[in-house]
């Protein structure tokens, strides 16, 4: 059995980000095994999304540092980041509106490594998305939440990367929708996807990953193995609630 | 009767080049969200280096306009990786402030190298008719600008349509932190973007100098044209650009045959603001 750290994939180490004068994240150190599901919890504003986005290369960091396979990736464009392996379904999906349902897939499929396997990498797209094959044709400026949340993890997985970040997957779509979606990024994952949850769903977050970081106001104030972190606590921790605020 | 037909024809042929002119500041708008306010002294700045050239090379006005192609796109390239770039994410006004200076630069340059007395770049083509009837004659360098536009319409068409770097402009013109996280490198988009629409200034600059006289500051009157072909044709569509032109074209054509030469530009003018009080998103425009 591997040990933790020679499985790891992406670690943030010590991270501060600014926005001008307020600071966003205040010394926020992750460590990300390869092959897993990881959640980050927190209400909004406690700074999940500038986290993404500074892995993504969205945000500077001020401070901190950012490795991927041992390699430094902090401050560096968006693009680069993503040719490195890394690629997010961003808050809001931001489907291409303009562009048709399959349009949209083959421009995750952009880059070379991608590009020479998207029959392929479609194929399973498709496989795991039945309702995108329908409507391929279709602009996708006319799907529904769940269906354009669908298409930008689809959009992702076209990418070939080895890490998905999603932003709040679940914002704004019915339960048995959101379920579906999270079934589906399982069966992503045993295939070998590592996935990084942000979520603001406690419950959910906890039952579908392996391992949890709670965020308040920029910091992580608590973490630990999915199965083992109470579900009472980890809501007080979210609410700024007692020791944790 | 046959002035009339005469006219027509005139202003459809006249539009493609109007068009031509508007397709840079189509393209700018349309996937950068900027008003490059250089846009008509780019092109003329192309004119004067097309006529320089031409008579360098005897009059051989195609080795003239590679050479300025080759030389304005990467202008354009330069404008935009240096100036442009760094002030897109900053807001509206920063961009219009930048093209603005631009644009006095490069009038003034261009006074202090050739003066201000008008010019036109020779050529036996303005005053042959390509076409000769009893009804109407067609002249060569109208036919000429109106094929020659047509053809670059359609190549660009093809390219944002039918390449995979078409896809990455259309991509990034409609969100660009999407395209980001797909890999597209936008800022380099943007640059080739604003090359492409160098490519069009200056072969329009070229059709502009054969066909007509003019000036360091010509600029802002084509400028003003461009304005008036993406305004009657909309935003983000190359065939409503074509079509603007075309109408913008009939409007003066008319207007002069209806009111007299003097108000040939004065109704093109009327027709843009009809158009912008009565549908103001353009006449063929994408709803966004």
């Amino acid at each position: 059995m591997l040990s933790q750290e020679d499985r790891t994939l992406l670690t943030v180490e010590n991270l501060d980000v600014h926005y001008g004068d307020l600071q966003a994240l205040h010394n926020v150190s992750l460590h990300i095994p390869q092959g897993t599901i990881v959640s980050i919890i927190g209400a909004n504003g406690a700074g999940k999304s500038t986290l993404l986005g500074a892995i993504t290369g969205l945000n500077k960091p001020t401070r901190g540092k950012i490795t991927f396979r041992n390699e430094d990736i902090s401050g560096i464009h968006t693009h680069d980041v993503v040719s490195k392996g890394i690629t997010m379904s961003p808050e809001g999906s931001r489907v291409f509106e303009k562009m048709s349902v399959e349009e949209n897939l083959l421009m995750g499929a952009y880059l070379s490594r991608a590009r020479k396997k998207r029959k392929e990498l479609l194929k399973r797209v498709y496989g795991l998305f039945p309702v995108l094959k329908e409507k391929s044709g279709q602009s996708a400026t006319y799907l529904s939440g769940g269906q354009r949340q669908m298409l930008a993890i689809g959009r992702a997985l076209m990418v070939d990367p080895e890490v998905i970040l999603c932003d709040e997957v679940s914002l704004g779509l019915a339960p048995v929708i959101v379920k579906d979606i999270y079934h589906k990024i399982v069966e992503i994952n045993r295939e070998g996807m590592t996935f990084i949850l942000v979520e603001q769903d406690v419950k959910r977050s906890l039952k579908y990953s392996d391992y949890s970081y709670v965020m308040v106001k920029g910091r992580i104030v608590m973490e630990g193995p999915s199965s083992q972190l109470p579900e009472g606590e980890v809501k007080d921790a979210f609410f700024g609630i007692s020791k944790y605020a | 009767m046959e002035v009339l037909l005469q006219l027509v024809i005139n202003g459809i042929l006249l539009g493609g080049l109007y068009a031509m002119i508007g397709l840079g500041m189509s393209l700018i708008f349309g996937i950068m969200g900027l008003i490059n306010l250089a846009h008509g002294d780019l092109m003329i700045i192309s004119t004067y280096m097309s006529m320089v050239l031409a008579l360098h090379f005897s009059g051989n006005v195609f080795i003239a306009l590679l050479i300025t192609v080759l030389v304005m796109m990467v202008v354009g390239f330069f404008c935009q990786s240096v100036l442009i770039n760094r002030v897109l994410d900053k807001g509206a006004e920063p961009p219009l402030l930048i093209t603005f200076g631009l644009s006095i630069i490069l009038q003034n340059v261009l006074l202090l190298i050739f003066g201000a007395d008008a010019k036109s770049i020779p050529t036996k083509l303005a005053a042959q008719n390509a076409i000769t009837t009893p009804w109407f004659s067609i002249s060569a360098i109208y036919l000429i600008n109106f094929v020659i536009s047509i053809l670059v319409i359609l190549s660009l068409h093809f390219i944002i349509m039918k390449t995979y770097f078409g896809r990455a402009i259309r991509a990034t013109s409609g969100d660009v932190v999407a395209s980001e996280l797909v890999g597209v490198n936008t800022k380099r988009v943007y640059a080739v973007t604003m090359a492409l629409a160098m490519v069009t200034a200056s072969i329009a600059g070229l059709l502009i100098g054969m066909t007509f006289t003019y000036t360091p500051t010509t600029g802002t009157q084509y400028l003003i044209f461009a304005f008036g072909v993406v305004v009657i044709g909309g935003m983000g569509s190359l065939v409503g650009t074509l079509l603007g032109g075309i109408i913008l074209g009939l409007a003066q054509m008319l207007g002069s045959y209806f009111f007299g030469m003097a108000y040939q530009l004065f109704f093109g003018y009327v027709v843009l603001l009809v158009i912008l009080t009565f549908r103001p998103e353009g006449l063929f425009a994408r709803t966004k």
